[in-house]
């Protein structure tokens, strides 16, 4: 058994929270650039430069990128053969996020209560934690801070199995023109197909936080992703909503076993600034 | 580049056209669904506003907090669709723009060039640049909801486009028509 404090993961979960607001990905950075140069709708191109100009500047200066600093959403893959020793695992996580947020300039943004109230709890917290047990003595870390403007234009769907590969296309490109500008596009789409109704939509999630350069393992679903990439990228809303080629800068599906009778679609909808972090402890 | 100045005149509003490039400076108005709400249910009430809107624009913004030195932290648009239910009184009231992003709702579009008022986009997720354009920040009303507070920003070439005219040209319905390469 290894034997981890808790205060070390709180530690990781403040320093990727800052990390993932201040400074986005080169991988999407380098596809923001590609994406700029090839655009050929002068407003689009002027949008991307103002997005790749205002991340440079955020990453230099410490600042967030984007005022919505979001939902505070945290994946904890653990070691069955880590301890964790000195505390709640959950009361630490929010520590680390509750530090990130009062000591790095960024927005609180959560409400305790979704319905009457609406208060907002002043730190940023809870944040929504999702734990699962992985083979070996290590713990993976991913942090997602998620904004709402475009977690607010996401959808799932129970599809049926005759709506086939088309129908999972016609709804994932709906969602996407429903969604038009009001997401911030361009956009990482994340796709999550099968499972049950909950795991569809954490695999949607998860998806919008993997490297650009991934692909499904699945040649049959990179073929998709591929597919849908280009599809979104021909429904002409472009950079801001103004009108253009650039639409999505990446589709990541992510899929599951599923139940005999159904077809389970999740869209989750990632601006283009993805932000999130990784570490292992 | 046309550069305008804030608050609009009804002259500068009607020369503006959907897909202009502007870069904004003067006096704004900050708000965001709680002001709104608040402001919709003092004029249900028939009671007065707390800030005057003749001529005033109003965007749509919850900062980030600002580092010591600083007016205010990164500070880009919210999506604008929210506010339309609480949008058409305000315009009644005299409100002449506002500054947010993404699409506005069928009423609040109908109502604008009965008041010729003016949609201006920014960029969504370019929220430090943006910040460097706002050179003071103060709260006006309802300090209490903090960043959702009514403040006055007075900025210096806010870098913005025409998204919706005074004639209803939209660019949110023109610009992806140029580009769009298949039907649905």
């Amino acid at each position: 058994m290894r034997e981890l404090d808790v205060a070390r993961i709180t530690q990781a979960v403040a320093e990727l929270f800052l990390e993932a607001n201040y400074v986005i990905g080169t991988d999407v950075m380098d596809k923001l650039a590609q994406s700029q140069a090839v655009e050929p709708s002068p407003l689009g191109r002027m949008v991307l430069e103002q997005i790749i100009e205002n991340n440079t500047i955020g990453a230099r200066e410490r600042m967030p990128v984007c005022q919505d600093t979001g939902l505070s959403v945290v994946y904890l893959s653990i070691g069955q053969e880590v301890h964790l020793v000195g505390g709640s695992l959950e009361e630490a996580v929010n520590a680390g996020v509750r530090k990130a947020y009062q000591e790095g300039y960024l927005r609180k943004s959560i409400v305790a209560e979704p319905l009457f109230d609406r208060k907002n709890t002043g730190d940023n917290t809870p944040c929504v934690l999702h734990v699962r047990l992985i083979p070996g003595d290590k713990v993976q870390i991913t942090a997602i801070a998620k904004g709402f403007g475009s977690e607010n234009m996401s959808q799932l769907k129970m599809l049926t199995p005759s709506d086939g590969v088309e129908g999972v296309k016609r709804f994932v490109l709906r969602v996407v023109e429903e969604a038009g500008p009001n997401p911030c596009p361009p956009l990482v789409v994340g796709v999550g197909i099968g499972g049950s109704f909950e795991l569809c939509a954490l695999m949607a999630k998860r998806a919008t936080s993997l490297p650009m350069s991934r692909s499904h393992r699945d040649p049959r679903y990179k073929a998709l992703e591929d597919d849908l990439e280009r599809e979104i990228n021909r429904l002409g809303i472009g950079p801001a909503g103004y009108g253009g080629q650039t639409t999505a800068l990446k589709v990541h599906i992510m899929t599951a076993p599923t139940h005999i009778a159904g077809l389970p679609v999740a869209v989750n909808i990632c601006c283009h600034a993805a932000r999130h972090a990784e570490m292992t402890l | 580049m046309k550069k305008v100045r804030l608050p609009l005149t009804d002259e500068v509003a009607r020369e503006l056209r959907a897909g202009d490039q502007v870069l904004l400076s003067g006096s704004v108005l900050t708000g965001r669904d709680a002001a709104h709400k608040r402001l919709a249910a003092l004029l249900e009430k028939g009671e007065d506003l707390p800030v005057c809107l003749q001529g005033e624009v109003i965007y749509y913004v919850g900062p980030a907090p600002a580092r010591p030195g600083q007016p205010v932290g990164s500070a880009g648009p919210t999506s604008s669709y929210r506010m339309d239910i609480y949008t058409p009184p305000l315009l009644a009231r005299g409100l002449k723009g506002m500054i947010g992003k993404g699409r506005l709702g069928p009423e609040t579009m109908r109502a604008m060039p009965r008041y010729g008022a003016v949609y201006f986009g920014a960029i969504g997720g370019s929220a430090v640049l943006i910040s460097k354009a706002i050179r003071s920040a103060r709260v006006v009303a309802y300090e209490d909801l903090g960043p959702e507070a009514i403040h006055r920003f007075e900025i210096v070439d806010l870098p913005a486009v025409v998204c919706v005219d005074t004639q209803g040209g939209n660019l949110y319905e023109e610009g992806p028509k140029l580009y769009k390469q298949h039907a649905m």
